[in-house]
């Protein structure tokens, strides 16, 4: 077997998929649900509902505030409570949607069955009419960035899109949420690649799966065979060797298809890659198939101290206390909450953070683990450049963030950081290399953009 | 900087081995003087509240110093080695991770201009109870230097043989109590990279530089000496293992470290050849040292998305 990887960079953290067998559960409804409007990248949503209003399950509360952006739809029946702020996973207030849970009501529209449609059964699924029904579902990236996915079905004229990169890396260690998606709806999933491949106009399609996977690897490989050949897609699925951080966008064409993106402002579209995670495929599927709107994900909730870490099926809204409350509650101690995983995932401030559109894991770090180490002087050892994938000198780039020379950053190419962490990660003075950075980066493009916008 | 002095560990006992007395004396001073230096630099001149001494870099660049001095010299002009070292180089350019040149280097150099008879005269291996009283001879380098002078090729017969080389085992005078053992040097380098404390671009590149070039130099004139014991004398494996590496003083990128190590092989072998010391080795580090920030603007990794897309 050819196990492929990107070429340049990479780290080895350890795994800690803690919940990698542990079945997917149905987490309980929560007493009152908060939807934050802004849940994805770009213009944040526009509430249509007002307080007192009642809702049913699929019901859309906000709608797109902007091209790019996403509706947002209840996960829950009930009454609108009141529209007000509450600290989401950035640390600030933000605007939300609140709603006190009554019952477990859904709009009719949605098809609660669990039969497995299948494209050809459904000629009126134009490419045209499968994007504007993803658009209209409020389906997002489900790995974690949230771009909305039928912008990237319709790429600029630009660019051709020449096959679709389903990513099931899961490369971010302790988070298994795709993994158990895999195994447990795997047919789904396939529809769902068909469907973006249709809906993007292209007929090849890779699904890259890192090797720590061989059950996903072995199911999907049998299933995609017996689906897909004598028909007018090639799919295949393309085992991974494992490497940190695979599941970035570009590293991941890059493994799959050996092609490099280049340079920001371009994206994988322009090497004629559609990458969509396989969270995604699967919320297309229902989106298309069973009409029902992004309202519930797959989260894993994990963490070495908590007592039954698991995956659940959770609808949006939760808060993540009620999620650590079913593993066994809060453990003893210090404790760093976190949305995402340890390498990429943001500290949270409060238990009460409800679960986005791409909340993929609820990480608990106990201890040391939670504890930074204190930062020593940089001997320019190098393994940051070693290690970063982007091939930029996370050394330099830290300390140009770090003395405001906003001018050199952006010529050292400051923008092109994925912000995966490698070069904090293998730090060995632990010095907080992405944190200047990511500072570094946002003031640059900040620059960046006004200066276009002048001219 | 733990990993390091494991890595020179094997080089440390064979020193003990051959000179004794001399240089545990020598050692333990260099690393003594070193470590209080920071200590006192860091307390009463810098104001520092955290001190710097237990991260280990005081204690090594203590032990790079030894190992670049004979082992017949006196304690008080290692100390002011040593203080040459920590003080000049290290701690007036911010400390730990701020200096250009490598201290270790800069306090030998020092030296060497300050005190060229002590530092030009090399113990005979073998004389372990010994310390300043020893018995002298001329090293490999010298010889090598008096061939080309005099162009007399015959002066080379009396080099101990490549094997001599590797273990150490010089019947003359031997050369700085570190250098002297090719072959422990070689097993602090297996050890290093075994451990990716450095990568193998700059020893190999210094070391392949100088082979190649001497090499030529050999065909063309046999009065120079053979590229394998030009390789294996002098501070040569010392100096591309563990001075050329040091983190803080070379540069970042493998492209940026290949040219700094061909660089530095080009001006050991000109300077060994017609220079007027016998060993170039400290000097051609020293000199790139300064060339350093220079590679480090001007060479770059290669970025992702520029490598062209291969259909």
């Amino acid at each position: 077997m050819n196990i492929r990887t990107f070429r340049i960079g990479g780290v080895h953290p350890e795994e800690n998929k803690l919940t990698h067998e542990v079945a997917t559960k149905v987490a309980a409804l929560p007493k009152q649900a908060i939807f934050p409007l802004s849940q994805h990248i770009g213009a944040p949503t526009k509430p249509v509902v007002q307080k007192g209003d009642k809702v049913k399950v699929g019901t859309m509360i906000a709608e797109a505030g902007g091209f790019v952006s996403a509706p947002i739809f209840s996960s829950v029946s009930g009454t609108v409570f009141k529209i007000d702020t509450a600290i989401d996973a950035t640390g600030y207030r933000k605007p939300v949607i609140i709603i006190n849970v009554e019952g477990d009501e859904w709009e009719e529209s949605i098809d609660r069955s669990t039969k497995l449609e299948l494209v050809k059964d459904h000629p009126e699924l134009t490419p045209e009419e499968i994007v504007s029904r993803i658009k209209n579902a409020g389906v997002v990236g489900m790995g974690g960035a949230c771009f909305p996915t039928f912008i990237k079905l319709t790429p600029p004229p630009t660019a051709k899109a020449e096959c679709v990169i389903i990513n099931a890396v899961e490369c971010e260690p302790y988070i298994t949420a795709d993994y158990r998606l895999m195994m447990e709806h795997a047919d789904e999933i396939l529809v769902g690649l068909e469907l973006l491949m249709k809906g993007a106009k292209v007929t090849r399609g890779y699904i890259g799966i890192e090797t720590n996977k061989p059950a996903a690897i072995e199911l999907l490989t049998k299933k995609a065979a017996e689906k897909f050949t004598n028909s007018d897609y090639q799919v295949e699925v393309v085992p991974l060797a494992q490497r940190y951080p695979q599941g970035g966008e570009k590293q991941l064409v890059d493994a799959v298809i050996r092609r490099q993106v280049p340079a920001p402002p371009a994206i994988p579209v322009n090497v004629g890659a559609i990458v969509q995670n396989v969270g995604t495929a699967f919320a297309v599927y229902e989106a298309v198939m069973k009409n029902k709107p992004l309202f519930e994900r797959y989260t894993t909730v994990t963490g070495k101290k908590l007592a039954n870490p698991g995956n659940f099926l959770v609808r949006m809204g939760t808060p993540m206390k009620d999620l650590i409350d079913a593993c066994g509650g809060m453990p003893e101690g210090d404790n760093k909450l976190l949305a995402g995983g340890p390498m990429m995932g943001k500290a949270l401030t409060s238990v009460e953070v409800p679960i986005c559109k791409g909340t993929n894991s609820v990480t608990i770090l106990s201890g040391d683990d939670a504890r930074r180490k204190e930062p020593q002087p940089c001997i320019r050892c190098a393994k940051c450049v070693g290690a970063c994938p982007m091939g930029l000198e996370p050394y330099l780039l830290a300390k140009l963030s770090d003395v405001k020379n906003w001018e050199r950053a952006e010529r050292e190419d400051i923008v092109s950081c994925i912000e995966c962490g490698s070069c904090q990660f293998t730090c060995p003075a632990h010095r907080p290399l992405l944190d200047n950075i990511r500072q570094g980066k946002a003031t640059v493009m900040g620059i960046i953009r006004n200066r276009n916008a002048k001219k | 900087m733990y990993g390091v002095m494991i890595a020179l560990l094997p080089a440390l006992l064979v020193s003990f081995y051959y000179f004794g007395l001399g240089s545990v004396i020598v050692c333990l001073t260099s690393v003594a003087a070193c470590v209080f230096f920071e200590w006192a630099i860091n307390k009463f001149v810098l104001g520092n509240e955290r001190n710097s001494i237990l991260d280990g870099s005081a204690a090594l660049t203590g032990l790079l110093l030894g190992f670049n001095l004979p082992s017949n010299l006196p304690i008080w002009i290692i100390i002011i080695g040593a203080l040459f070292a920590i003080g000049v180089a290290k701690m007036s350019f911010g400390g730990l991770g701020c200096n250009i040149f490598n201290p270790a280097l800069v306090g030998r150099a020092a030296l060497l201009v300050a005190f060229p008879a002590q530092m030009t005269t090399w113990p005979k291996v073998g004389q372990l109870g010994a310390y300043v009283d020893v018995e002298t001879g001329a090293t490999p380098l010298a010889l090598m230097k008096e061939a080309i002078k005099s162009g007399d090729a015959s002066v080379l017969n009396q080099l101990p043989d490549a094997t001599a080389l590797l273990l150490g085992n010089h019947p003359d005078g031997a050369g700085a109590l570190g250098e002297i053992c090719a072959l422990a040097l070689l097993l602090g380098l297996a050890y290093m990279l075994w451990k990716k404390i450095i990568t193998w671009h700059i020893p190999v590149s210094i070391i392949g530089t100088v082979f190649v070039f001497s090499g030529l130099l050999h065909l063309i004139n046999p009065a120079y000496a053979d590229p394998c014991t030009v390789i294996l004398t002098g501070g040569l494996m010392l100096g591309a293992i563990f001075m050329a590496t040091d983190y803080v003083t070379s540069p970042m990128t493998a492209k940026g470290q290949l040219i700094y190590g061909v660089a530095i092989g080009f001006l050991t072998v000109v300077i060994r050849n017609w220079g007027s010391y016998p060993e170039g080795m400290s000097f051609a580090i020293l000199i790139m040292n300064a060339f350093t920030p220079l590679i480090n603007t001007y060479i770059k990794p290669k970025r992702f998305g520029e490598v062209p897309a291969k259909q």
